[in-house]
């Protein structure tokens, strides 16, 4: 067997799932959201029209698509620098060195990220709950009147904001550590000598010296968070008055409750483009500073 | 100095009272549903919530597994979790230790669009995938949900970073002595990778077991969900039995938990060589 040959057998099956149930179904996707692919395609593929970019056309007129994609944008801009900062806030804690039990609170914060999705949505549901939950429970004996967290437009969204900033903190926080461990302690050292305050020192060296690994994981959580799917759908299925409609439960609906497989797969790729250029952009503006 | 001092020592109080905060909340979601789910049925649903159960019972979880089949749904998590890490494990593995020390034509290139198809989010194939499944007959099947993850991107990229420490010395004077690609394999790269193996079958584990979309769209009767498609499911046809709920969500989160409590440092490690030094 020669090596060349090796390689490719050993690659091959890998290549051969990612290439037969990824990239086959993206180009598809590319094809069928340029179709009219509806139930009657799915009884009789010769029902099946091209037309173009009709279904792109139609979602740009259609208002439940804006607003959906507003949802999802308000939980980025809200959700990501809310969780950026939390998971930065607790490196920092975890990484002081007066810090106690560092082991052991480190898995306590980081065990959020672990569990089930679904489950601890279910949970949040409970315990969000406006007459029994023990949140309201809890700001009732600081004397704030009860807030109907999933039932209220105004507080849905901001209630999953909330949740998917405690699921997913921990994550964010071990990579943080890491890059906060990599810098030079003499760099705080000299800074010390002249005198500068906790403040400035993490002013001028934790966050230049952060910069990169903030870029990377800024542009993760952004792509993570444009995809919000399962947390509306446990928690709100979309409701009050559709304010926790993302796009992807929009195309969830689209595609698998009213079987409309074109016009859904168009919602898939805009979203893609979306997530593209905004990661994109990040990159090239984080590049123009130097951080990468 | 003493001014000094007693700045230090408020600054490592609110540095460690900021640190139990965040672990009470973090916690406190989990431990009450722990409890709620050994509170007598209707018990959480007073006013004012009680933290702890009156006297604990088994009820709830006697009831979910008799009254919802979700003993049912947990052997199907299971089957579905422990086939996809035992198949992704070797597919993954081969391709990644090919990917870092096997010379074939167009490797580098292939790895480059490799890399490069994760920016497509998953989402995007899955309703074509529907459509193949369909063809294939694989829906509302475990191989439906198995077969696509069989492979990840992201599973080769830790085993290729990984396998590029091995010494090609040690390939060359094995293959001088006579030793097939094969052999080479099973009986060198293989142990060398034990540590990113165990960390590789941990995440694939914990992905497969908490996923949600996928098997949402191609698991279609009860009986065939994982056990977060049918809490799901049961979440809203029982929303008013808190208790039995959190009985089910118990069974749902505990076994991978428990996994990362036990195996958390090889989790961690491959966290970070996943995204960071990647």
């Amino acid at each position: 067997m020669t090596r060349s040959l090796a390689g490719w057998m050993f690659a091959g099956p890998a290549l051969l799932v990612i290439g037969l149930f990824f990239g086959l179904p993206v180009l598809s996707a590319l094809a069928l959201s340029l179709t009219d692919f509806d139930l009657y395609a799915l009884a009789d593929a010769g029902n099946l029209r091209f037309v173009a970019l009709d279904n792109y056309l139609e979602l740009l007129r259609t208002p439940m698509f804006w607003k959906s994609l507003w949802n999802t944008t308000y939980f980025v801009l809200v959700g990501v620098p809310l969780s950026i900062a939390v998971s930065l806030g607790a490196a920092l804690l975890l990484n002081a060195p007066a810090a106690r039990f560092k082991a052991l609170f480190r898995t306590a914060l980081f065990a959020p990220v672990v569990t089930t999705l679904v489950a601890v949505a279910v949970i949040w549901r409970y315990l969000f709950h406006t007459s029994y939950g023990l949140v309201n429970w809890a700001l009732g004996h600081l004397g704030v009147p009860a807030v109907d967290w999933l039932g209220d437009p105004r507080w849905a969204m901001p209630t999953i904001m909330l949740f998917a900033v405690w699921k997913n903190f921990g994550y964010n926080m071990v990579i943080f550590l890491a890059g906060l461990q990599a810098i030079p302690q003499d760099l705080y050292e000299a800074a010390r000598i002249d005198g500068a305050s906790r403040r400035q020192q993490f002013l001028h060296i934790t966050l230049p010296q952060l910069g990169p690994v903030l870029l990377v994981v800024g542009v993760i959580t952004v792509s993570g968070y444009f995809q919000l799917f399962a947390e509306p759908y446990v928690m709100t299925r979309g409701d009050p008055l559709q304010s926790t409609v993302s796009v992807l439960y929009f195309m969830f609906e689209e595609g698998f409750k009213w079987w409309n497989l074109g016009r859904a797969s168009a919602v898939a790729f805009l979203l893609f483009l979306i997530i593209l250029a905004v990661t994109t952009a990040m990159l090239r503006v984080g590049r123009r500073r130097g951080l990468v | 100095m003493s001014r000094q001092v007693g700045q230090s020592r408020w600054h490592a109080v609110l540095v460690n009272a900021g640190l139990l905060a965040l672990a009470v909340v973090s916690l406190a979601p989990l431990l009450w549903m722990v409890s709620v789910s050994f509170m007598p049925a209707g018990e959480a649903s007073r006013f004012p919530p009680p933290l702890l159960p009156s006297g604990s019972t088994l009820a709830n979880y006697q009831a979910l597994f008799a009254r919802t089949g979700m003993g049912r749904n947990f052997a199907n998590s299971l089957l579905v979790a422990g086939a996809i890490t035992l198949g992704s494990l070797l597919v993954n593995t081969l391709a990644g230790y090919a990917f870092a020390k096997l010379r074939f034509r167009g490797r580098d290139r292939v790895f480059q669009l490799l890399l490069a198809a994760l920016v497509v989010p998953a989402q995007v194939a899955m309703l074509p995938l529907f459509l193949m499944m369909k063809q294939l007959g694989l829906v509302n099947t475990f191989g439906g949900v198995i077969v696509p993850a069989l492979a990840g991107v992201f599973g080769i990229f830790l085993v290729r970073q990984y396998a590029r420490s091995i010494p090609d010395e040690l390939l060359e004077a094995a293959r001088i002595d006579g030793a097939g690609e094969w052999r080479i394999f099973f009986r060198i790269v293989l142990p060398m990778l034990k540590p990113v193996l165990v960390t590789l079958a941990i995440f694939t584990f914990m992905a497969a077991w908490n996923d949600f979309m996928w098997p949402l769209i191609v698991l279609t009767d009860q009986e065939n969900y994982t056990l977060p498609v049918a809490l799901a499911s049961l979440s809203r046809e029982h929303i008013m039995d808190v208790e039995m709920m959190m009985a089910g969500a118990v069974v749902t989160v505990i076994p991978v938990l428990l996994l990362f409590l036990l195996l958390q440092r090889y989790y961690i490690q491959g966290l970070l060589l996943g995204s960071v030094k990647g």
